[in-house]
């Protein structure tokens, strides 16, 4: 069987990293001291995984160095070794390395074989360190929870070797294989320890018309001769505890006793193709081996899938919800259904049809409607997946800075788009390092402050109308307005004097260039970053405000659009062209009166609502579209429109409806234009441009400032 | 007509023989010039455009191919010949570019698409230095097929747009 094994390596890698997060945040998890056997199986099963995949995929890099990770946290399990820090700091150094590893391979680089070697030096001291001191016995004390009957096997038994093998009676339960275990691949794995065989009893098997295939009716009994450990043997079955009954016996009574530390070897698992020869290959071929929990699902992009470059192709699959994808082929079902009906209507129609016709059009748009919806809830993940991210920051910088932080994650099943979620990492992670940082003070410092010794951050993300809300919530010193007023006259950013809400104080560290912090540290305080965080967050159509007190703490919270992909929109008329200006940045559209009509110094214009005044942009001139005919604003409509809180009016020829507009991108194959965010392509095939109100704003601001100036 | 046949049979034995590239060739104001045909993804007929703002003139604007939008450039405008209107013959010549390690859609627009040509890769002469008259650098090179010359137009180079400046303002 030669199969182009490269085609796997994206879900491999894939998995891996879903492996590496697992175990990370298990690791984190266990630093409470309360030792939960499940968590350790947990990081156990992901490391084993790791190790499973990537001796099949042929890095045998990978699987040494997670084997010498498996030993250990082995031990660990099977409760031969207390958990300590130094093992688990130990560890987590090893994910990150892994991560590393992961990463080279997967862009073809070198791996840092120093780095490699140096933790798996670590791992082999600790792993050493438990057999040259107490061979600790059995603990059963640092087990929370009651094991398995085969676990308990384990427990007894696990220094003995036998001296001949083992016979495994191995009867797994109906739904086995719905679990993604395949008997024929673990029985290969114990064909790679030593001389097998296998009878299988197929008594249970009902006839062929009850059988359901994806049920497994058969037991078997095995037999491996050889010098073998229980606990290799276990590991083979290690995935399959609790979907099975699992009796193994030593082929002979036990004779002698050997060390607990077994050698370290890399053991091939999971050969590519088998050296035993079993007769089960048929129960192979008719059962899958997908988990249904979730499938893997590749959502091309819709704007720029020729446009791929290979490195970016780590981020273009996602996970789905199965209800999700039922939810949508039910849909997809019930358009099916209108479209045929339709289609019978059509072959021979007469007038007295109509309103059935009309009926059938309006239920497809309703289809539609919610087919669409449906697509976009596929794009949507729980923002888990950044927010998973951030206990392994806190616990390391806290660690550095010798801070007592607690981190809290609320509203973590909050779900957004996933460009949204790939985009928002960098700005979350440099504000909680700026929260961890600058924020939470001293233990010290915050016992004299009659604060608990531990600081609080809070992440909380829930949704707000159209939008998500992030914040980001530190009990720590707050930011004080008259050091940010002064640093910021000191630094020439604002004059001297100038009266500031405590709003636009704060906002203040927000401007290019602005620190407080007195030292600079490799964490935060170089001033480089605010200004970066916010011109990123309004990238995506956002905006960051904060607000806090001096003593008690800060929030800052983030609002960000759902969805990137689908906006609402207004049509609007500029000479022959046809723009979408995005609905959130509309305030009102009117009509002008030449007397409400101003000129500015012979130039400007701007006309009054509501006792303010309102600049007006020409779009035919900022844009230089020959105008049709309504060369006056009071001909056209003026599109009321908000900036940052400033309003401004777009003198257009003429509004042409709301609607639903999906954003396709325009540097993908071109440019970034100033003053347009994206395309969309209108019902009749043709493109309108999206305009980017803030852009368009400051491009018309200097465009006039040019002409003035010239 | 039958001796281009025939030349085209012993530039299929060049193909054979001989280290050889393949080029489409058009014509733009009775000048022939060719692009490398596995740069090529498809020949259109013109089709309205949106209008971009603010670019160069020969950035005609963008249209909507089969959902992607992918800009449509002049290429008389680009090498300053005169311009000429849009007529049912006006072809686009949908190009990919690659930038970096992207890849970029782009479609050019020339008067008439005219030939698939063989040429021996020993026998592409490079750019003379024109000085100042004429920018070589979107040209790859020279070559001349049936005493014709064909100018060779690197592709990348030729449809690298200049980004706007002072964008991040």
């Amino acid at each position: 069987m030669s199969i182009d094994m490269s085609q796997f390596h994206q879900v491999f890698f894939e998995e891996c990293f879903e492996g590496l997060d697992a175990m990370e945040s298990g690791l984190l998890n266990l630093d409470t001291g309360d030792i939960d056997a499940e968590m350790i199986n947990t990081i156990f099963r992901g490391a084993h995984s790791i190790k499973g995949g990537s001796g099949t995929f042929g890095f045998h890099d990978v699987a040494d160095f997670t084997h010498v990770m498996e030993t250990l946290l082995d031990e660990m399990r099977d409760g031969r070794r207390k958990v300590t820090q130094p093992a688990v700091d130990v560890l987590l150094g090893s994910v990150d390395c892994l991560r590393t590893m992961l990463t080279s391979i997967q862009e073809g680089e070198s791996v840092d074989q120093a780095a490699v070697e140096k933790y798996k030096h670590a791992l082999e001291v600790q792993l050493s360190g438990a057999a040259g001191g107490a061979p600790a016995p059995e603990q059963p004390s640092s087990r929370t929870e009651p094991e398995k009957a085969d676990d308990e096997v384990v427990a007894s038994e696990a220094y003995e070797m036998p001296e001949q093998g083992w016979k495994i009676a191995f009867c797994p339960y109906l739904d086995l294989l719905k679990t993604g275990n395949d008997p024929v691949r673990m029985f290969r794995e114990l064909a790679e320890l030593g001389d097998y065989s296998v009878s299988v009893n197929a008594r249970d098997v009902p006839g062929l018309f009850e059988l359901d295939p994806e049920e497994c009716n058969l037991s078997w009994t095995l037999q491996i001769k050889g010098d073998i450990s229980l606990q290799e043997v276990n590991e083979v079955f290690s995935w399959v505890e609790g979907d099975c009954e699992l009796d193994i016996q030593p082929l002979t009574k036990p004779g002698k006793t050997v060390p607990a530390v077994k050698k370290i070897e890399p053991e091939p698992i999971l050969p590519e193709t088998g050296a035993a020869k079993t007769e089960l290959d048929e129960t192979e071929a008719k059962t899958g081996t997908g988990n249904p929990e979730s499938i893997k699902q590749s959502i091309p992009q819709p704007d720029n899938d020729q446009t791929k470059s290979p490195k970016s192709s780590g981020s273009n699959s996602i996970r789905v919800d199965t209800a999700k994808i039922d939810a949508l082929i039910d849909l997809v079902g019930e358009v099916v259904i209108t479209q045929s009906m339709l289609g019978l209507i059509s072959e021979n129609f007469t007038m007295d049809q109509l309103e059935q016709l009309k009926r059938g059009l309006s239920q497809l748009e309703r289809h539609t409607r919610d087919m669409q919806q449906s697509v976009m809830n596929i794009r949507m993940l729980p923002i888990s997946f950044v927010f998973s991210r951030f206990p392994r920051l806190v616990h390391d910088i806290s660690a550095k800075l010798g801070k007592k932080i607690e981190l809290k994650l609320v509203g973590e099943n909050t779900e957004v788009d996933k460009a949204v979620v790939e985009l928002i990492n960098d700005p979350l992670v440099h504000l909680i390092r700026n929260s961890l940082d600058h924020g939470i003070e001293m233990p010290a410092d915050r016992l004299a402050e009659g604060k608990p010794e531990t600081g609080t951050i809070e992440l909380n993300a829930y949704h707000r109308g159209g939008h998500i809300v992030i914040e980001i919530i530190d009990d720590g010193r707050g930011l004080d307005r008259n050091k940010l007023i002064a640093k910021a006259v000191e630094k020439g950013l604002i004059a001297e004097n100038s009266l500031l809400s405590d709003k636009q104080a704060f906002e203040l560290i927000f401007m290019p260039g602005f620190s407080t912090a007195e030292s600079i540290t490799d964490i935060s305080g170089r001033g480089v970053g605010m200004d970066v965080v916010r011109k990123n967050i309004q990238a995506l159509g956002g905006n960051i405000e904060i607000i806090s007190q001096l003593g008690k703490g800060t929030t800052i919270s983030i609002h960000l659009p759902l969805t990137l992909a689908i906006i609402d929109g207004q049509s609007v008329a500029v000479g022959d062209e046809i723009y979408i200006v995005p609905l959130v940045s509309i305030i009102e559209s009117i009509n002008v009166t030449e007397k409400m009509l101003n000129k500015i110094a012979g130039k400007g214009e701007a006309f009054k609502l509501r006792n303010q005044y309102i600049p007006i942009i020409r779009m035919h001139e900022v844009f230089n579209v020959p105008p049709k005919d309504k060369s006056k604003p009071s001909e056209g409509v003026i599109v009321v429109v908000e900036r940052q809180g400033a309003l401004c009016g777009l003198f257009v020829d003429e509004l042409l409806g709301p609607q639903q507009v999906v954003v396709k991108s325009l540097e993908a194959n071109y440019r970034r234009v100033e003053g347009i965010s994206g395309a969309t392509i209108l019902g009749d095939g043709s493109v309108a441009l999206i305009l980017d109100v803030p852009g368009l704003v400051r491009y018309s601001n200097r465009q006039t400032q040019l002409s003035s100036a010239a | 007509m039958a001796q281009e046949i025939k030349n085209s049979s012993d530039q299929n034995r060049y193909h054979k023989e001989i280290d050889a590239v393949q080029y489409l060739s058009f014509t733009m104001e009775n000048e022939e010039y060719g692009v490398d045909i596995l740069r090529v993804q498809e020949i259109r007929s013109w089709e309205p455009v949106s209008r971009v703002p603010n670019v160069p003139y020969y950035e005609k604007g963008v249209v909507n191919l089969r959902g992607s939008i992918v800009p449509i450039i002049d290429l008389r405008e680009r090498f300053d010949l005169k311009f000429s209107d849009y007529t049912p013959l006006t072809v686009v010549v949908v190009l990919q570019t690659r930038d970096g390690n992207r890849t970029r859609t782009m479609g050019v627009v020339v008067d008439a698409v005219s030939d698939v040509i063989t040429i021996d890769k020993n026998k592409i002469q490079k750019a003379p230095d024109f000085g100042s008259k004429v920018s070589n650098e979107f040209i790859a090179g020279l070559t001349s097929v049936n005493e014709r010359m064909v100018i060779l137009l690197d592709v990348d180079k030729l449809l690298k747009l200049e980004e706007l400046e002072n964008h991040n303002n």
